[in-house]
């Protein structure tokens, strides 16, 4: 047990694991084909009933050199039959497919761990591009770690051999081997992998029979008595769940249906201008496909026009929604102003990546809070909720639909890399539980002898939404301050107060839903406070940390802006509050602002997620 | 189809809102305003479907003034926002109003991919080549040696040109008209009849920063010398005895280069003049690049070859996509592989 200023070594924490859990690491050269193989894994899993959380970690350059430690792409999964909200701490397996892969990854692994390594990768080109002095298989640097040398390679060229393919497009099947190995160690079943690749290759049935032949062999592989006693397998029960029907979801597609139906619920059209960037474009992907639920796609020039044509269709009347990463949202700033300038209804949703600049595209960091809540030029107030969860991006961003249409006013949708790339299992909503917010359009003509105010306010401060083609509502707006009512140029000073003190108050009246506790009760000796793709691992670490008997709660703010109005009194009730992000404390630094409370920071940016036992440690750290 | 005489035309009155217009006494913009106002009744538009977009500067506070849908947008993104508007509802009648900074400098990539994916709309670029609502800083199109603010020996960079960017961007309609001339209802009115981008840069005087930058053709008595107005399959002759007699406009068929010709009589043929097809590319490129000064200004319609339009291409695919689909909400969130969990729910 952790003593007072003690800090968990990796291995005291890993020795705390899940025990209804297993973490597998699938790592590989980023051609290897590892993203593939830990999706198809994932898929086999959700489909045994497994809860589960993953971990995409690639990198950046789309084939970076052979065999290189920076080109070592790896998938994380984390399963068990109990509730899992984590892609794991420590990997119990790791799978290496080179050199480099080992390096990389083997430290992370828990000690007495199962290292699969293929061997027919370990030749002294790529033991020299991974900077290794002398073979890890061949001397005792494994030691602490159980080690399987396989020649998968060799296996894989045999397992093929019948369909006349050439070396290097038969070496690609040794995901499919490996995979096939996996599924044997975890009693998998390989059917839907086998419809997968039939219906991937369908138009190369020999690649598809030879991918579904190194499959087979892989998991023979592990049937027979080849393997000797080194691995024995694996059987992980159905996690309890929820009954009903469920498939898995990442948050990049959980977005994109949420989009989806929350115009479906305004009865909007809904338009997306979007521009390519990591890790956004997946929403931009699923959306195009999408056009019989009055969805247009519009890849844009660049960021500024992605959001620019979709602030003009909002003008027009659809549902403008706009995507990016950090350094895109940042060229989008000043079109996000005209938006909060003319109340257009606009969704800005900012897959957060590690900055600042291009900083690192493909890990995760949530960094961009205060870019969010502040980040524009004026008092320009924008409200903010952020996901915590591939699940949850679907209700947060039918509720940003609603804030945007129902305030008339842009909102910020946070996610980041991790969610848009996590799959977890979902339950599959009841669409008929969601009740519409459907928008109504002005369209009757004032009286004869009165003049249409564009700038009236509703009883939420909410300007009407009048779409061009309507007769009799001529007006014209735009960024320059207007006059309150009318709308029309006003530089007059108290009409600027006025009218900047209406969109303060219109954004901070948005009905908000109160805070509610995700574990323990209001009052006590400890919260912490967590905001986006935290939630598992605070969800986890508080809950052992219960388990243990600790008075700690843990509260997960979903609206970053305006806050719920009972957080305030809420956080007073503990006499601690720590908050752990990927950032330097801004949450931190806005919840003092706000409540002024002493919340300490836990901060980690290193461009991974957190790992349970880091909050744990914290925890226990506070209650001393 | 019967041609159908509205019932109720509107008036130039009818297009002019209730705001006090704001330029400068003796802005060129005042006159574009009012051609504008008198082009509307002319093309049978009405008030409720048309939409002026504008980025910013002097020019784009247009919208104001126009008693239409507006939306004064900001600096160089006219054309992003009008392709949404557009996209959003491709009934709408779209004109975008920039200026030479707005469209060419801060705004010149959204320029140049509006007119390469042929949004139907019209886009007003009132070059005054210089940059007046920021007080008088020389502008993409400005000449080389302007003496400005900014540029308090003379500039060094070689401007800008924006029917040649256009043209080179893919515009399939581009036209050039002058902010007080008599003519430049008619360009507008063939400007509107284009389906697709077309393009209209108009000389704007500006007559604070920049005043009488165009004079050595737009100045009365240049005019009849140094102005060639272009008209599909007419011949392209300028001048007049009083200018030192008609010419023409020639190819130099050896260095593939337009040439100046003097025209005896009637006899344009004899002396090899052009005639004008506004179809035609090449004679397009030949025309926007035709340098002042040894040449006339070419003004009126220099191309028109309308092609296909971007809203509709985007219109017929999301119809195409969606046919013979059904939006089922619930069906869609259900996609994929799924399935069932029938146990009772754990306690929690």
């Amino acid at each position: 047990m952790a003593s007072a200023t003690h800090i968990l070594t990796p291995e005291e924490a890993s020795a705390n694991p899940l025990p209804e859990a297993v973490v597998v690491r699938f790592a590989g050269d980023s051609g290897d084909g590892m993203q593939l193989t830990g999706g198809q894994f994932t898929l086999s899993t959700a489909l045994a009933g497994n809860d589960l959380a993953t971990f995409p970690d690639f990198p950046a350059e789309i084939r970076a050199p052979q065999g290189t430690l920076f080109g070592v792409s790896a998938f994380q999964i984390n399963f068990g039959s109990t509730e899992i909200d984590t892609a794991g701490d420590a990997p119990d397996v790791l799978i290496a497919m080179n050199p480099a892969a080992l390096k990389t990854n083997v430290e992370q692994l828990k000690p007495g761990g199962l290292i699969i390594a293929d061997e027919g990768e370990f030749g002294d080109r790529n033991l020299a591009k991974a900077k290794y002095d002398a073979n890890p298989l061949e001397d005792d640097s494994l030691a602490k770690w159980r080690l399987m040398k396989l020649n998968i390679s060799q296996l894989t060229l045999d397992a093929v051999k019948p369909f006349g393919l050439g070396n290097k497009e038969a070496l690609r099947c040794k995901n499919m081997w490996t995979l096939g190995l996996a599924l044997w160690m975890f009693d998998r079943d390989r059917q839907p992998i086998i419809d997968w690749l039939k219906a991937k290759f369908a138009k190369a049935p020999e690649l598809a029979e030879a991918n579904i032949a190194a499959l087979n062999a892989g998991h023979a592989y592990g049937e027979t008595a080849e393997i000797g006693g080194q691995v024995g397998r694996l059987s992980v029960p159905a996690a309890p769940a929820e009954p009903g029907l469920y498939r898995t979801i990442t948050g990049a597609e959980s977005i994109s249906l949420g989009l989806v139906a929350g115009a479906q619920l305004a009865s909007l059209p809904l338009f997306y201008g979007g521009y390519p960037i990591t890790p956004a474009s997946a929403i931009l992907h699923h959306l195009a496909r999408l056009k019989e639920f009055g969805v247009t796609t519009f890849q844009a020039e660049d960021e500024i026009a992605a959001v620019a044509s979709a602030l003009g269709s909002s003008y027009a009347g659809s549902l403008g929604v706009t995507c990016s990463s950090g350094p895109g949202i940042a060229l989008k700033t000043e079109a996000i102003g005209l938006a909060i300038m003319t109340e257009l209804p606009l969704v800005i949703v900012n897959a957060q990546r590690g900055g600042p600049s291009t900083g690192l595209p493909t890990k995760t960091e949530q960094s961009d809070l205060y870019q969010a809540v502040y980040g524009r030029n004026g008092d320009a107030p924008v409200p903010v909720i952020a996901s915590r969860s591939a699940a949850d991006c679907f209700d947060c961003a039918i509720e940003a639909v609603r804030i945007a249409t129902q305030y008339m006013t842009p909102v910020m949708l946070l996610t980041d890399g991790y969610l848009q790339n996590a799959a977890e299992p979902w339950k599959v909503p009841d669409m008929s539980e969601y009740a519409p917010f459907p928008v109504t359009f002005k369209t009757d003509a004032p009286a004869e002898g009165e003049k249409f105010l564009p700038y009236a306010r509703d009883n939420k401060l909410a300007r009407p939404w009048v779409k061009p083609g309507t007769p009799g509502l001529l007006h014209r707006i735009g960024g320059i301050e207007k006059a309150q009512g009318t709308g029309n140029i006003d530089y007059a000073p108290a009409n600027h107060q006025a009218m900047t003190d209406i969109r303060r108050d219109k954004i901070a009246g948005i009905d908000v839903p109160d805070q509610a506790l995700s574990l323990g009760e209001a009052g006590g000796k400890l919260a912490v406070v967590g905001w986006g793709s935290t939630y598992g691992p605070i969800y986890q670490a508080v809950r052992r940390a219960r388990k243990k008997g600790l008075d700690v709660a843990h509260i997960h703010i979903r609206h970053i802006w305006p806050m719920p109005k009972n957080l305030g009194e809420l956080l007073k009730g503990f006499d601690k509050v720590i908050v752990p992000e990927m950032n330097t404390g801004q949450l931190k630094t806005v919840l003092r602002d706000q409540y002024l409370i002493d919340a300490q920071p836990l901060n980690k940016v290193s461009g991974q997620p957190f790992r349970i036992a880091e909050i744990e440690a914290a925890i226990e750290e506070a209650l001393l | 189809m019967n041609d159908i005489t509205p019932i109720n035309k509107s008036t130039p009155k009818d297009w002019e809102t209730d705001q006090e217009v704001r330029w400068c006494p003796g802005c060129g913009d005042y006159a574009i305003l009012k051609a504008v106002q008198r082009t509307m009744p002319e093309i049978g538009g009405t008030p409720e479907n048309t939409v002026f977009v504008s980025g910013i500067g002097c020019s784009s506070r247009f919208p104001y003034y126009m008693e239409t849908y507006g939306f004064h947008t900001i600096h160089g993104r006219a054309p992003a926002v009008a392709t949404g508007v557009k996209l959003a509802n491709p009934d709408l009648d779209v004109w975008i109003i920039t200026g030479d900074g707005d469209a060419l400098s801060i705004g010149g990539n959204h320029t140049m991919h509006l007119l390469r994916r042929n949004l139907n709309c019209q886009v007003l670029l009132f070059n005054n080549e210089i940059y007046g609502l920021t007080k008088g800083q020389y502008s993409p199109t400005s000449r080389e040696g302007t003496r400005s603010p900014s540029t308090p020996f003379g500039s060094v960079d070689h401007p800008a040109k924006p029917c040649a960017f256009a043209l080179g961007s893919g515009a399939r309609f581009i036209a050039r008209g002058i902010d007080v001339h008599k003519n430049l209802p008619a360009v507008l009115k063939a400007a509107h009849a284009h389906q697709g981008a077309a393009f209209i840069e108009i000389f704007q005087n500006c007559i604070v920063y920049n005043d009488d930058v165009f004079a050595s053709f737009t100045a009365k008595p240049n005019a009849a010398g140094t102005q060639l107005w272009v008209e599909h399959g007419k011949p392209m002759l300028f001048g007049s005895e009083k200018t030192g007699g008609v010419k023409g406009i020639a190819l130099d068929a050896k260095t593939l280069s337009l040439k100046v010709v003097d025209v005896e009589g009637d006899d344009w043929e004899g002396a090899g003049v052009l005639v004008h097809d506004q179809t035609n590319r090449m004679i397009a490129h030949l025309l926007v690049e035709m340098p002042f000064g040894d040449f006339p200004m070419a003004l009126g319609v220099l191309y028109d070859d309308p092609a296909p339009t971007f809203e509709s291409a985007v219109v017929d695919q999301n119809r195409a996509a969606s046919e013979g689909k059904v939006a089922d909400l619930q069906k869609l969130v259900a996609k994929g592989q799924t399935w069932m969990v029938e146990k009772q729910p754990r306690e929690a």
